[in-house]
């Protein structure tokens, strides 16, 4: 990024060299390709909806208010799920990072979880707690909460010991340790890793409502399936899409924002 | 203000036996008294930093500090690591208040004080500003306007300019200097630049490498008017280069 500023004052030259314009540009020529191939009609209606279907479907959802609905079920699953296990994730990510005993007793076990794929869960999870909005919640909590704990445990053990003994010789007592030092130490690194780990949050919520649900964006898309409603199966991955990227630049202005320091 | 050292050992566990890191260090400091520690890397000089920090216990014998054995760290041992230590989100003024704060001290008197700090080590216009925004030799400046800030009886200076330039680390030993003359603080300085504990301390004590041990200990009276012309008159020179053939034998004997 840096090198490419230096373009900047250069005119119409600094606005192709923008980072931002050119993956604006990325986006619209695969855009055009696929208006192209489906305005040539090349390829089965069925199998290559056109742009403009894909719009209409969308209108059509937007005006009956399942659009709406559809992404506030999958929101609320996602940030619930991940609420939860960032909820756990911090306080036992920096119990770990902090504590060796803790440490060597869980990292194993998590390593081994870490690895079994969530939506494996899904059966045992329907099993337990039926299909209602529990099991979503959980399967999102199982499929983040080993990624974001590791993930904060590793930015813990990476404190630099100058800042804690810093603190100590200061008179600094052992709490003030936490919420003085190591806290705000890995706001970025814990912003960075909630950021990543979203994205695994994202899959796992379509997966379960491919799976079992009344609602949500990926019931549409498994819906759509049925009725070989393809430009709504290509509205659902397009707004998800969407969503994915809101969610990601969203993290990143926080931490530009908030932790302008780390930069 | 008096810390005394007697027969102060400290070795690590391995796998067989033990490694010696010091071995029977004895010195003491009383208040106002700049002692600094001489040796090259491997001597343990920055381990007995950390026994008087209470960073670290020593294995065998006794650090006790205005009569009370070091149980751990505490405000009245300020320290000044070589790496920067400042906290990089916070500005050089918050830098500054940070040990204050921990006290638990009143915010208008952490405010006063800080601005008073600030401007002591010559950096009234950079509180404002975050860690990596200040050169080397500034961020130097706040961490030791830190540890000042929080009332130590003792500065504990660990290499503190040992990753600077040379010019600034010449600039940085003369503000120390000053410091000092103008505080009246008690300061154990730890350096392997002969030039440095020359320069600043009135007694230097010599630690041999492997295990650590104090093998010669000098009493240093210069006349600090102009330490620029001081570096290069002919006493200090002189007591320079005994000093240095000393250390190249400690470490002769070793390779």
């Amino acid at each position: 990024m840096t090198s490419l500023g230096t373009f900047s004052g250069r005119g119409r030259r600094h606005l192709l060299v923008h980072p931002w314009s050119l993956g604006l540009l990325g986006i619209l020529l695969v855009f055009g390709l696929w208006a192209t191939i489906s305005s040539l009609g090349v390829v089965d209606q069925l199998f290559l909806p056109s742009p403009a279907a894909v719009f209409l479907a969308g209108q059509e959802q937007l005006a009956q208010g399942q659009l709406v609905a559809d992404l506030v079920a999958s929101i609320r699953r996602v940030f619930g799920g991940f609420a939860l296990s960032a909820l756990v994730a911090i306080p036992l990510g920096i119990a770990m990072g902090a504590n060796t005993t803790l440490c060597r007793l869980l990292e194993p076990l998590l390593g081994i979880l870490r690895y079994m794929p969530a939506p494996a869960f899904i059966p045992l999870l329907i099993i337990y707690f039926g299909v209602d909005e529990l099991p979503k919640i959980l399967l999102i909590f199982i499929g983040t909460l080993f990624f974001n704990t590791l993930m904060i445990m590793d930015a813990v053990k990476f404190v630099p010991s100058e800042l804690i003994e810093t603190a100590l010789t200061l008179g600094g007592k052992r709490a003030d340790l936490l919420t003085r030092v190591i806290a705000p130490y890995i706001i970025p690194q814990a912003l960075d890793a909630f950021r990543v780990n979203m994205a695994a949050a994202w899959n796992l919520v379509i997966v379960a409502e491919l799976v079992a649900a009344e609602d949500g964006l990926g019931k549409r898309i498994s819906l759509a399936q049925r009725f070989l409603r393809t430009d709504q199966i290509f509205l659902g991955l397009i707004v998800i899409g969407i969503i994915g990227l809101l969610i990601d630049l969203g993290f990143r202005m926080l931490m530009r924002r908030r932790c302008s320091w780390a930069q | 203000m008096d810390l005394i050292l007697d027969g102060v050992c400290k070795s690590y566990p391995q796998s067989r036996g033990s490694l010696a890191i010091l071995d029977d260090i004895n010195f003491s400091i009383h208040t106002g008294q700049f002692v600094a520690l001489l040796g090259s890397s491997g001597s343990g000089k920055s381990t007995v930093m950390r026994l008087v920090a209470g960073l670290e216990f020593p294995s065998n014998g006794r650090i006790t500090f205005d009569g009370l054995p070091v149980g751990g760290p505490g405000s009245d041992r300020g320290m000044v690591f070589q790496k920067y230590s400042l906290y990089p989100w916070l500005t050089a003024a918050q830098n500054v208040a940070f040990g204050m704060e921990l006290q638990g001290l009143p915010r208008l008197e952490v405010r006063e004080r800080t601005a008073y700090f600030l401007e002591v080590v010559g950096l009234r216009d950079a509180g404002g500003r975050l860690p990596r925004e200040l050169s080397g030799g500034m961020q130097q400046r706040i961490a030791i306007a830190r540890a000042l800030a929080a009332q130590p009886k003792l500065l504990l200076l660990d290499e503190p300019f040992g990753a600077l330039d040379l010019q600034i680390r010449e600039s940085m030993q003369e503000f120390l200097y000053q410091l000092w003359q103008q505080t009246g603080l008690s300061v154990l300085l730890i350096t392997h630049d002969i030039d440095e504990a020359l320069l600043l301390a009135q007694q230097i004590h010599v630690l041999a490498p492997r295990p650590g041990r104090i093998v010669r200990s000098l009493m240093v009276d210069f006349d600090h008017g102009d330490m620029m012309a001081l570096r290069l008159s002919t006493p200090f020179l002189e007591r320079r280069q005994e000093l240095a053939n000393g250390l190249r034998q400690l470490d002769g004997t070793l390779t």
